[in-house]
């Protein structure tokens, strides 16, 4: 019999209700194979023997009409879990435990989902390669030494590596997608607004979007449905009908149009890019869509736009960190000098980079010249894509600019990693939900990443291109288990 | 244009974040590699584009003014790192 940790979601949970399988043997699998694969980093956090328990009382008392019955799922690190260490990925929140959960959270629990352990991430999500996380940089279980992506990289490695089944994720420039990507695996970021943003460690309000992450596109679909909900607790959550999304889901897309925008032919882009991203248009015409140019004119403004919006909101976000509610205090001579140590002790590298950079931009003198501009400059990059759904239903782009990059590779250059995030930003300053499947490997045998960009709300139709085009791609990622113990 | 390390330590003032005089330095140089790469906003006139503030197009909701919370005082200090009955605790701010 195939392992059960390599079976999907819906396998999983169509075993569990057909009765030929126990919620604890499913946990008891995850668990032993997340224990042998420590090298990986994945787990900040553990939740092995509570998760072990809990398994087993769902098992002597099973509810089978619940969505999520009796699966264990390992959750990124920014979510906060009642009573559950959540660090963000930051040595200033290393003792911090929630005294409430994440709206997200525990929408997965009230439908029988069970907590394995908190993943990874970069610290507070500021990152593309997992190398800014306090607890040290997460292995990719394609090769070794290769980054798994970021900021959601523990979630992507632990997904790519079989030790849950699905995750969940935060995107906030592209950290859902990205490291979907980078390790063969399917990542969603839904319309903002659609899943609430309570109880998930904040990085940048405007822009963050908690999704799904998983190995295929039907087990998004399905943690979609359970994750996406109206919460009077997020006064951006937004009050619309949402989808069945997994049974609604079809690979019926005759007739449906793509974009495919001509401003992603980014200069220094390497070839095996560009041809993934014809055989994609191929694969879609294939799947019975039909394909249209379009222009987003604004595109390459969205990036530095990016980085002055993004830091801005953190920095006023972070600002909450003065070791005085909770979190880590260093000790100081007087109130400042105690804040200031603190936050000097207590934020990494990269994220005091940004705090800098969003004080800088909102200080006195450079709000209109930056932070203002930037917003304007926003509602531009948002009207290309109004403009262009005049005329599509959705748009193709490949996810990523390269494949996985080396561990230290790019660390000591912001710049470099930021234009990691350039096909991805875009579809978090306009709001709408887009989509990461794997769709091929490059030279090296890395996998590469297609994305689907789609309408405000209109999630099923990004999950349904992805589904008929990944039948059709038919990608399996080839893992060797060289980290197993 | 460019930030100078004078700019960086006043703006780590207002961040509230100690710096080091050589991390200074260091932070000085990748603010304007940043600040070089954010400039080409500069390209585009936008003098007559209204600022997008919110994607999320909803005004805020209003709910009744009434507490919704039992006495949670004991959960708000549970992780704070001093505290003292019921009160957070810092350095003396009074001479």
């Amino acid at each position: 019999m195939t392992e059960i940790t390599s079976l999907s979601l819906f396998e999983l949970i169509k075993n569990i209700k057909g009765k030929k399988i126990s919620s604890n043997e499913i946990a008891k699998s995850f668990v032993d194979r997340s224990e042998k694969s420590k090298k990986l980093n994945t787990y900040v956090t553990e939740n092995f023997e509570n998760c072990l328990k809990l398994s087993k009382e769902f098992d002597n008392n099973p509810n089978f009409d619940l969505k999520l019955p009796g699966i264990p799922i390992a959750v990124k690190d920014l979510f906060c879990t009642n009573e559950l260490r959540t660090t963000a990925g930051s040595n200033i929140l290393n003792n911090f435990v929630p005294t409430y959960e994440s709206t997200v959270t525990q929408n997965i629990w009230n439908e029988g989902g069970i907590l394995l352990g908190k993943l990874n991430c970069d610290e507070f999500a500021m990152g593309s390669s997992n190398e800014t996380s306090f607890f040290g940089n997460v292995q990719n279980p394609i090769a070794k030494d290769l980054v798994p992506g970021g900021s959601s990289g523990g979630s992507s490695s632990a997904v790519a590596a079989n030790l849950t089944p699905v995750t969940i994720g935060t995107d906030t420039g592209g950290s859902i997608r990205q490291p979907a990507s980078f390790t063969g695996t399917v990542g969603l970021k839904p319309t903002y607004g659609s899943c609430s943003r309570y109880g998930i460690v904040a990085f940048a309000s405007s822009l963050d979007q908690a999704g799904p992450m998983s190995k295929d596109v039907k087990d998004s679909s399905i943690l979609l449905e359970v994750i996406s909900s109206f919460d009077k607790k997020d006064s951006t959550s937004i009050d619309f009908k949402r989808n069945n999304y997994s049974s609604e889901l079809t690979r019926n897309i005759k007739g449906i149009k793509i974009g495919i925008p001509k401003e992603y032919r980014v200069d220094g882009m390497p070839d095996e890019i560009e041809s993934l991203w014809k055989k994609g248009i191929e694969y879609a015409k294939d799947c019975g869509a039909e394909i249209i140019d379009i222009s987003l004119p604004h595109t390459s403004y969205a990036l530095p736009t990016y980085y002055i919006v993004a830091p801005a909101e953190a920095s006023s976000n972070l600002a909450r960190y003065d070791g005085v509610k909770y979190g880590l205090r260093s000790s100081g001579e007087s109130l400042i000098d105690m804040y200031e140590k603190t936050r000097s002790e207590g934020f990494g590298e990269e994220v005091k980079r940004r705090i800098m950079i969003g004080t800088y931009v909102l200080s006195s003198g450079y709000y209109d010249a930056y932070y203002l501009k930037a917003q304007k400059v926003r509602q531009l990059i948002k009207q290309d894509f109004d403009q262009a759904y005049n005329k599509v239903d959705a748009i193709l782009t490949p996810s990523t600019p390269s494949s996985a990059f080396k561990i230290g590779e790019k660390s000591n250059d912001p710049v470099s990693m930021y234009l990691n995030d350039i096909f991805t930003v875009p579809v978090n300053l306009a709001g709408l939900p887009g989509i990461s499947i794997p769709a091929g490997t490059d030279k090296n045998n890395y996998p590469l990443g297609l994305q689907i960009i789609g309408k405000p709300f209109d999630e099923q139709t990004v999950l349904n291109i992805a589904y008929s085009m990944e039948e059709k791609i038919n990608y399996k990622n080839n893992i060797t288990d060289w980290w197993m113990e | 244009m460019s930030i100078d390390l004078k700019t960086v330590k006043h703006i780590s003032k207002l961040a509230r974040i100690s710096l080091e005089e050589k991390k200074a330095e260091k932070l000085a140089d990748d603010m304007n590699s940043i600040f070089e790469f954010i400039e080409k906003l500069n390209e585009l006139k936008t003098e007559d584009v209204e600022p997008l503030t919110s994607i999320a197009e909803t005004t805020l909701r209003f709910r009744e003014d009434k507490i919704t919370s039992d006495n949670i005082r004991e959960k708000i200090l549970k992780n704070s790192p001093e505290k003292n009955d019921d009160f957070f605790v810092v350095p003396k701010v009074v001479e």
